[in-house]
């Protein structure tokens, strides 16, 4: 954990990060042969590994959409796990290309740690889990309780402003690792845990008796989670950007992993510029101009992707809610290709 | 006779070993400079390019989040500064303490290990060899679970008599509270201390002169404990306590103690003093055996022995190794962070670098820190072995 800073730190003094911060981040990817993914690695839905090995979430799905549109195979990718407090200097140092590990969207991370936000690839908001037996059925009567809270999240300063704008006291116990915080909530150190309410669904089938805890309806904040990339790089930005759009706008036009085949043949001008028989759309990416079908073939649309990591297809059966279309009542919204 | 003039050849100035020796000590001078000012001008161009913020500004920046175990003035409006202190105090206390706990039990197990009681002596040698050899940071991590899982639930708290109570939640001890009447006893403490201290210097005098004892122990309590309570009893103890008691969720009021504290001060005395017993055996073993058959054969006990004869001269050897312990352990009071204590690494390092996004001045202050630490420990501890090294006349 701490040898990622010491490292950055190495590399920020000895000028490594000047190179990785250029605008050369696909040819160094090409070159290399493989994409580094800044990974969560233990939020089962966004970023997991099986038994075997083998990678599975959204974030997951994103960074191997993103190795399918480069190398035409999503197995091109290492996906480098980094908890919560060190995942910014990992992106900044060049130890990864992108971090995809659902991170929240805000104005001083998009600003000041020379980074920049691409697109919001889940729509979230923070809750609380608390034990049944405690019978709290609102956040607002948490006053005076425990909380634990993983450290350097957008959770622990939503926590304390929450219980500072109602007026409650709070006892924070703060733990490096998400991990590490939900045994602690699950030994009783803590009344309650908190983190975005996609984590709660997640964390939440972590502890020892699930049924004996509950997630309360209360959202306390915006959290925009998705990709992030370094300063500098405009078509590396890019193509993270267009990455999501594609997905996004494969499912509005009903393309999925299984008819995309059959779909290349199809009439509609939109589909034939989106899958690259019609124009030159990947050429200013820097990417063949196929790179859409590549993903779709791949990894599926945005709402496959969605169904098999975290909803109706997944352990965690989350509704679509805010991340349905935006034809559908909700906020997932992209441009065309054109 | 004719004085023979002798003038030395004038060597040039390159084959002088003096000059060149300055040459090359100059020139390395230039190069680390050199290095140093390079690599600083880099990171911060690095830095510029990648627009990511510099400099020490973030110091006055509203932290925002909270903080468990504050033992100044702290809240989530604090700045940054502040939440530095909070952590540069808890890793104080933490190492503080352990410092002192370590000691002890390492003097203790040291002891014992050469103990003639074979019982006694191969427990000794079990637990330096069970503890020593196992990862802290594992011990850590299993004391941690052990005190959240061994100690019962909030609502079925242990009620210590007394007014506190101990559950996963931490140790919950009345707090006393002074009232202004009490300084008087304050006073008188501090007078008892110098009393005392007085007492004993006059004793080892007269002891010195006259080869009489006095009842240093007997009057030292006296004066530093009995005087005080006295004036307490006389002013009618003007001390009242804060008593804890449970709330909704939580225990309020009184004096509190993190079960992450006692993790980690627990698994660091534990874990340390293995090291220190090794030290102050090795210490003792240094001292020769005739220094002990001459102590018995004058007539000494053999505590007197161990404590007048044989202690004084293996500290001299105990000394330098045990510094290095005490650094070990600040050092190691880092590995907080695994088990959510709030030390300097935890909040500044951690919280405060991921908030601020300021790797490289953040990771320089905590080093500087930590150097500072082991700076002034060592410096110190060299004072006090010097005091104790041998005088050679």
């Amino acid at each position: 954990m701490k040898s990622v800073v010491i490292r950055v730190a190495l590399a920020a003094i000895l000028g490594i990060a000047a190179s990785a911060a250029s605008a050369q981040t696909l040819n160094t990817i090409k070159q290399r042969g493989v994409l580094n993914c800044g990974s969560n690695g233990t939020l089962a839905g966004f970023g997991l590994p099986d038994s075997q090995g083998r990678w599975a979430g959204l974030d997951v799905d994103f960074c191997k959409a993103l190795a399918a549109a480069i190398f035409n195979d999503p197995n091109k990718v290492k996906f480098v796990p980094l908890t919560a407090k060190d995942r910014f200097t990992a992106l900044q140092s060049g130890e990864v290309d992108v971090l995809a590990r659902n991170t929240t969207w805000t104005s001083s991370r998009d600003t000041s740690l020379g980074l920049n936000f691409s697109v919001v690839n889940y729509y979230d908001g923070q809750g609380f889990m608390v034990r049944k037996a405690l019978k709290v059925n609102s956040a607002l009567e948490l006053g005076d309780a425990a909380v634990c809270v993983q450290q350097g999240t957008t959770t622990e300063l939503n926590l304390a402003d929450y219980f500072r704008a109602n007026k409650m006291k709070l006892k924070t116990v703060t733990f490096a690792t998400s991990t590490e915080a939900v045994k602690a909530y699950d030994a009783g150190r803590c009344d309650a845990y908190t983190t975005d309410a996609s984590g709660l669904a997640s964390e939440r089938l972590r502890l020892a008796n699930v049924n004996d805890h509950i997630i309360l309806q209360e959202i306390i904040s915006k959290e925009p989670l998705g990709p992030v990339v370094r300063h500098g790089d405009d078509q590396w930005f890019d193509i993270v950007k267009w990455t999501h759009y594609a997905m996004v706008n494969a499912e509005e036009l009903g393309i999925t992993q299984a008819n995309v085949d059959d779909q290349k043949k199809s009439d509609n001008p939109d589909v034939k510029r989106l899958l690259g028989s019609e124009g030159k759309h990947g050429e200013a990416l820097g990417l063949p101009d196929d790179w859409a079908y590549r993903i779709i073939k791949h990894v599926g649309n945005y709402g496959e992707s969605f169904e098999r990591n975290v909803g109706q297809g997944s352990v965690l059966k989350i509704a679509r809610g805010l991340n349905a279309l935006w034809n559908k009542g909700g906020l997932q919204f992209a441009p065309s290709v054109r | 006779m004719a004085a023979v003039e002798i003038t030395r050849p004038k060597t040039p100035l390159i084959y002088n070993p003096k000059a060149r020796g300055i040459a090359y000590q100059a020139v390395l001078c230039a190069v680390i400079v050199f290095l140093t000012w390079s690599a600083i001008q880099n990171a911060a161009d690095n830095l510029a390019r990648a627009k990511i913020a510099t400099g020490f500004g973030f110091w006055e920046g509203t932290a925002g989040f909270d903080i468990s175990q504050t033992l100044i003035e702290y809240s989530t409006t604090s700045t940054y500064g502040r939440a530095f202190w909070v952590g540069l105090i808890n890793t104080l206390v933490v190492a503080g303490l352990g410092v002192v706990f370590a000691t002890i039990l390492g003097f203790l197990i040291g002891i014992a290990r050469l103990s003639k009681n074979w019982l006694v002596a191969r427990m000794a040698g079990f637990y330096v060899e069970i503890i020593r050899n196992i990862p802290l940071l594992l011990q850590l991590l299993f004391w941690y679970n052990a005190v959240l899982k061994a100690l019962p639930a909030i609502r079925e708290s242990l009620v210590i008599p007394g007014g506190g109570f101990l559950n996963n939640r931490g140790l919950f001890l009345p707090q006393p509270v002074f009232e202004p009447s009490s300084r008087f006893a304050l006073i008188a403490l501090g007078l008892g201390i110098v009393a005392a201290i007085a007492y004993r210097l006059w004793a080892k005098r007269r002891q010195m002169l006259t080869g009489q004892q006095a009842p240093v122990l007997w009057v030292t309590i006296g004066l530093v404990i009995g005087l005080p309570l006295a004036v307490l009893a006389l002013s009618g103890f003007p001390i009242s306590f804060n008593y804890p008691e449970a709330g909704r969720f939580n225990i309020r009021g009184g004096m509190e103690v993190l079960p992450e504290f006692m993790a980690l001060l627990f698994g660091l005395v534990i874990y340390t003093a293995a090291f220190i017993a090794e030290v102050v055996r090795a210490g003792i073993l240094a001292v020769a055996k005739g220094q002990t058959e001459a102590a018995y054969s004058v007539g000494l006990r053999p505590g007197q022995t161990l404590r007048l004869v044989v202690i004084p001269q293996a500290m001299r050897v105990i000394i330098p190794p045990l510094t290095s312990q005490y650094l070990n352990l600040t050092k190691n009071s880092t590995l907080a962070v695994a088990i959510g204590y709030p030390d300097l690494v935890q909040i500044f390092a951690g919280t405060v670098l991921n908030q601020t996004g300021q790797a490289v001045e953040v990771i320089v202050i905590t080093m500087a820190v930590y150097l500072t630490i082991s700076l002034v420990t060592s410096a110190l501890m060299n004072l006090y072995n010097r005091r104790m090294a041998l005088v050679e006349r």
